[in-house]
């Protein structure tokens, strides 16, 4: 051997120690990600990313789970429920990741979820609210957030109180859209509520003037709005333009008050908020110290507080699998899955403990979340009077 | 009655925007016949360019716009230099695929630069809508635009008024031709290329803030700009400002009277049946530009 291919060698072993995992005697746990990290719902992606990064910091630095490093794989799936579909199978088939943990959006959620099934690999579902998610008999779902019906249900104890006598809808059209309207809408016709328009917008769009001229002529009360905290921005912008005046009240949790207070500005004021994090108040929180300490760190990582009301959803949803895997004792995609209905601990939002929702034998795991209601007062994130006078 | 007011003004306001988007393009498409899809993203560009010039410099509004057109009209002459002279007599699949690769590219540019979050660009009108009856609108809108119809105007008059408008239809209709009658032909790809690349900033920095900024914006502005495009058929400056118009009110109206969940396939819809009624656009003349 030539002193050149010598040298070669050495550089190659080289490298090679270096890759080698320092200190950790056994390969990391992989939990695979799918979160919209690019286009229309991406900053509520990133959050999640965010919250679920501190989640595997947190538990990397108590000494992993079964005394292995947990490692984070996360794909982006670029708010498209294609991208979605293609994401879950690059994370089973080439990383075999054992669990997931995604995808956002419920559309999202919904065309990633055949590949769970064909592949056997669970998901922990933390954002999406759309009811099929756990009625289709996908025995490898697991959600955390609450679907619309829960939602609804939480907030049916505060019709009276708000002043609703007849609402409108303005929703996004996807699954999540859908499901809210028909969700809410029984819920307030059984309380006896008159349902005025409901109104559909595509995820991308900009302008719905269209839809808020339409919702004017329903001589309505209050506004039901359902979609991501860009399109809350515009929609509260341009009903002031139209001088839509009706009490709103935002659902599924991603309307970031704090973030609308900053762009709408006074368009979103008085303006109510269903919400599963309060990081304004987090002593109010199941698990306050949790929650505090979820705040502080969110802080320390220089990360923006508007981001706090999707953040929770990673850290939970990450801590889930763990849990799942420190009972199943490995990293294998059935047997944490097995372990799933086992889990039962409290997270930032609260208690998470699963219960079977869907066709009997192939049930779907549906976690009971807390659900709170906040409201725009001054410029300031608020409890409603309602709330507040107890 | 009242609703039906504020839906053509609504309608019209909408259609105004898309017509700056759709000259751009129209200009490119028709004149250089370039698919550019990289359109949207100096529109996404203007509506950055603002916000950084209001929130980041603290310039004036009016200035921030002006900067950003101006840069616009740089990044696309640059564009034109760097990526599309070398490529000129290529065939118009080889210019497609580059410009699809500049649209990936600046996307995420934009995304690294910016994050995914969406900006939102402050700007000096009063929020509170003028009001005539039944109808209101915003200041903002209604400066918008005006100034959208002023920039088209004064396309439409550098185009068919001046000497440099002149040689740039020349060059288009006949390169050889026009170079011996001394028009300098690289010049001109760049000048027009610049020229749709600042109006399709000037559209970003103008809707940047009635909308919000963020880096997948130009999607949809491309989208809308190319229906606009096949409307008023291809280099057709009057076809793409009434294209405009017509595709922002029949959204309005079928988002208003039909279902506003079938908005934008109210928009396709029309552009189908144009494409089989009338393939070269809805006021195409015996002989179009190009």
């Amino acid at each position: 051997m030539s002193k050149r291919r010598w040298s070669l060698l050495f550089a190659a072993l080289a490298v090679g120690a270096f890759l080698a995992p320092a200190g950790f005697a056994q390969a990391p746990i992989k939990i695979g990600v799918i979160e919209p990290l690019s286009g229309p719902v991406a900053a509520s992606g990133n959050y999640v990313r965010m919250g679920a990064e501190i989640a595997r910091d947190w538990i990397n630095a108590k000494g992993g789970v079964n005394g292995r490093k947990v490692e984070l794989v996360i794909e982006d799936n670029k708010s498209d429920p294609k991208e979605a579909a293609s994401a879950a199978e690059k994370l089973i088939v080439r990383d075999k990741v054992p669990a997931i943990m995604g995808a956002w959006g419920s559309s999202m959620t919904l065309a990633a979820m055949p590949k769970l099934e064909e592949y056997g690999v669970p998901m922990v579902v933390e954002t999406s609210s759309a009811a099929s998610v756990t009625k289709r008999g996908n025995p490898w779902i697991f959600r955390i957030s609450p679907p619309s019906e829960m939602e609804a249900l939480g907030l049916e104890q505060y019709v009276d109180k708000l002043g609703a006598k007849k609402v409108d809808f303005l929703a996004v059209n996807t699954d999540w859209g859908r499901g809210s309207i028909q969700a809410f809408g029984d819920m307030l016709k059984k309380k006896g509520v008159e349902v005025g328009a409901a109104e559909m917008m595509e995820q991308s769009a900009t302008d719905m003037n269209a839809q808020i001229t339409k919702i004017k002529s329903t001589g309505g009360d209050t506004l039901f709005l359902t979609t991501a905290v860009e399109q809350i921005t515009l929609v509260l912008k341009q009903s002031q333009e139209q001088r839509l005046t009706r009490k709103v009240i935002t659902t599924g949790g991603s309307s970031s008050p704090t973030q609308l207070i900053k762009q709408a500005g006074a368009a979103a004021e008085g303006s109510y908020h269903i919400v599963f994090f309060m990081p304004w108040f987090p002593e109010a929180m199941p698990d306050g110290k949790l929650a505090k300490a979820f705040v502080d760190e969110w802080a320390k990582r220089g990360f923006p507080f508007e981001g706090l009301t999707e953040g929770f959803r990673g850290h939970d949803g990450i801590a889930t699998i763990a849990e799942a895997i420190k009972i199943a004792g490995k990293d294998e995609p059935k047997a944490i899955q097995a372990a799933l209905w086992k889990v039962s601990f409290t997270g930032v939002n609260g208690p998470i403990k699963f219960e079977k929702d869907g066709p009997a034998g192939k049930e779907s795991g549906q976690s009971k979340p807390s659900i709170f209601v906040v409201q725009i007062k001054d410029g300031k994130v608020a409890l409603p009077d309602f709330l507040a006078k107890k | 009655m009242d609703a039906l007011l504020q839906h053509l003004v609504n309608g019209l306001v909408l259609g105004g925007t898309y017509a700056l988007l759709g000259i751009g393009l129209t200009l490119i498409f028709g004149l250089m016949n370039l698919v550019n899809f990289a359109h949207g993203e100096f529109y996404t560009l203007g509506a950055y360019l603002t916000f950084a010039g209001l929130a980041l410099s603290g310039l004036n509004f009016f200035v921030a716009l002006a900067l950003a057109i101006v840069l616009g009209a740089v990044a696309g002459a640059a564009c034109e230099r760097l990526l599309l002279a070398p490529l000129r007599g290529q065939s118009i699949d080889t210019t497609m695929l580059v410009m699809i690769g500049l649209w990936i590219a600046l996307q995420n540019g934009e995304l690294l630069v910016w994050g995914g979050v969406a900006k939102s660009i402050p700007h000096p009108f009063p929020t509170a809508p003028f009001t005539l009856g039944p109808v209101s609108i915003a200041p903002l809108r209604v400066f918008v635009v005006v100034t959208a119809l002023a920039l088209i105007v004064a396309a439409w008059l550098l185009i068919q008024r001046t000497r440099l408008g002149r040689a740039m239809r020349a060059t288009f209709q006949d390169r050889e031709t026009a170079a011996l009658m001394g028009v300098k032909i690289g010049r001109i790809h760049t000048v027009t290329f610049a020229f749709g690349s600042a109006l399709a900033a000037a559209a970003g920095a103008l809707l940047g803030p009635v909308f919000l900024a963020y880096p997948s914006m130009g999607d949809l502005a491309s989208l809308k700009a190319f229906s606009v495009v096949i409307l008023g058929g291809l280099g057709n400056l009057p076809g793409a400002t009434l294209g405009g118009l017509i595709l922002g009110v029949t959204e309005e109206l079928g988002a208003g009277y039909v279902s506003s969940g079938y908005r934008d396939a109210v928009g396709f819809v029309i552009i189908i049946l144009v494409l089989l009624l009338r393939p070269s656009g809805l006021f195409a003349r015996a002989e179009r530009i190009g």
